[in-house]
């Protein structure tokens, strides 16, 4: 009775765990098949022509390159993070610290709302703010709108690494007679510092990959930028530009430049990963 | 100020936490100078007296203190009072180590100097050895200031966070169970600091260990279930205690 019992459980137990590695399987697989198919066809383009080089005319048989859209991504990537890492950092420390009311409660939903908005609308609002208004599209725009979806990333990611900062250190700090304030720019920011910096690593790993909000503000150009108020390229909407076209070498390109956006998306996201551990591992040496 | 007057005094002392009162009606007399201990089961609100002596318990969400606290006949609980003034004459040490872990033994004693204004470096050296030495820290740490405030052993953690509690010149050192997380040598080496401190402060030390009293305290005070059930001579106390409570917890017969 008893270890019929035990069979039947060991039996469920097997079948259990068959199910989850199938399951794993099931979700690695397309992971896995985009990846190879990508870098396979996407790494053979890269060279140095490839990274510097400007875009080929339509039905020209030049190789070209992609330098403008990686400029391009890079500008509104840095307009994004000078908007948004600030704002973001400031509203996590306010939540995390002085948010116990109503308006840190709000601050903390209206965070909560924007992290799951979807980014084609978060696009559109940088376009009627600053595509209509500044007569076409430009990097500000793209900044903008990539800075609104790194925001609630910073905001969280900052809040949270400061709620884990003990209790025991802020007594420490306020029983020196510091003040509240003092104890939260010094104590405080200090021990919190590895999970924001992650936070912002996060972020930007977040936004390299964004392609809805910059398609509607940035526009396109083949040359390479000379000011932010004019549109550019980028490599979101180079890859979705390209892939349709008929021309096999603007194909090319776009297979490359995916496996380059793929790989600097990868890296970004190993890199906090080292950080975070590397972090952690320095602090159990020291204790 | 007279001789005989109190370095702290309290009346009518009631601390909430919530709608929970902690700490009910206490009334003493500190004198400046001395070592007072406090005794009491855990739970009895020891922990919770102590720190509304220098104006801590209001920093946990949801508390509330009433009644009044004299600090050289002066209320610290008075409107216009600064709860940061307060804590820089009343320092205190806690139960559990709390060096900043990411600051050098040197940053740690330097902090509390550093936060109130002070500039001149020669000083802050000075007085950063000065505290070391009064902490009986120095001679173990003084070829390794740069290390990290957490590199060291958790007795010499609880040294160097009173060290960093006496660069600031308090002139009263609250102390929660200081020795509870440490092993006996560290222990004893706190026990010997106390009694060489209260020479030139006014130390309360919060104790569940009545040997540890009666070897440091010139003054004792029992407290349970909220109350201050008996507060004096710590020989007399322990000897020929006042109250049917205290002589119960003293000789274990409750708990
Ligand atoms: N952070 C807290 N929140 C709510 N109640 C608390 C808190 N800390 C202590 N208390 C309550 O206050 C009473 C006294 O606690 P405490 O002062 O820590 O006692 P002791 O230091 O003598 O062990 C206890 O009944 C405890 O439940
Ligand atoms: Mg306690």
């Amino acid at each position: 009775m008893n270890s019929k019992g035990f069979r039947k459980r060991m039996i469920k137990d097997r079948l259990a765990t068959v199910a989850a590695v199938a399951c794993v399987i099931a979700a690695l697989v397309p992971l896995v098949s985009i990846l190879v198919d990508v870098l396979i066809k996407g790494l053979p383009q890269f060279s140095f022509e490839f990274l510097t080089g400007t875009i080929p005319p339509p039905g020209s048989d030049e190789v070209g390159g992609i330098g403008p859209a990686i400029v391009g991504t890079l500008a509104a990537i840095g307009i994004g993070s000078l908007i948004g890492i600030p704002i973001g950092i400031v509203s996590g420390i306010f939540v995390s610290e002085y948010g116990d009311n109503l308006f840190g409660r709000t601050v903390r939903f209206v965070m909560d709302v924007l992290a799951g908005f979807p980014s084609i609308i978060i696009g559109i609002f940088a376009y009627l703010v600053l595509v209509v208004s500044l007569g076409g599209p430009n990097a500000f725009a793209g900044g903008l709108a990539l800075s609104i979806i790194m925001l609630p990333v910073v905001a969280r990611t900052t809040e949270e690494a400061l709620k884990l900062v003990p209790t025991s250190l802020r007594e420490a700090s306020l029983s020196l007679g510091v003040s509240r304030s003092a104890t939260i720019r010094t104590v405080v920011l200090s021990n919190g510092k590895p999970g924001i910096i992650t936070g912002i690593m996060l972020s930007i790993a977040r936004i390299t990959g964004e392609s809805a909000p910059l398609l509607l503000t940035v526009g396109w150009t083949a040359f390479y930028p000379t000011t932010l108020s004019q549109p550019m390229a980028s490599m979101p909407v180079l890859i979705y530009q390209f892939a349709i076209s008929p021309f096999d070498n603007w194909h090319d390109l776009a297979w490359g430049a995916s496996a380059f956006l793929i790989l600097l998306v990868l890296g970004l996201n190993i890199t906090v990963r080292i950080i975070a551990h590397g972090g952690r591992h320095l602090f159990k040496r020291r204790r | 100020m007279g001789e005989s007057s109190a370095k702290i005094e309290t009346r009518e002392l009631d601390a909430y936490f919530g709608s929970n009162k902690a700490v009910k009606g206490i009334d003493i007399k500190v004198k400046a100078n001395h070592a007072t201990a406090i005794i009491g089961p855990s739970g009895c609100g020891k922990s919770t007296f102590i720190r509304c002596l220098n104006r801590m318990h209001e920093v946990v969400p949801g508390t509330r203190v009433t009644g009044e606290v004299l600090l050289e006949g002066e209320d610290i609980y008075s409107r216009g009072t600064n709860p940061v003034d307060v804590r820089r004459r009343v320092g205190m040490i806690f139960q559990k180590p709390n060096p900043f872990p990411n600051a050098s033994i040197f940053d740690n004693v330097a902090y509390g100097l550093r936060m109130n204004g002070i500039r001149d470096k020669a000083f802050i050296q000075e007085q950063v050895e000065r505290s070391l030495k009064q902490a009986a820290l120095w001679d173990e740490v003084k070829d390794n200031l740069d290390a990290s405030g957490v590199s060291i052993s958790g007795g010499q953690q609880q040294r160097l966070c009173i060290a960093r509690a006496m660069a600031i010149e308090p002139e009263v050192l609250l102390m929660d169970e200081p020795c509870s997380a440490l092993d006996p040598i560290a222990t004893s080496k706190i026990e010997d600091l106390i009694f060489d401190l209260k020479n030139d402060y006014t130390v309360i030390i919060v104790t569940h260990n009545m040997q540890q009293a009666a070897r440091v305290a010139d003054w004792t005070a029992f407290m349970y279930l909220g109350e201050l059930i008996e507060f004096n001579k710590t020989k007399r106390l322990f000897e020929n205690p006042e109250e049917e409570l205290t002589e119960r917890y003293i000789t274990g017969r409750f708990g």
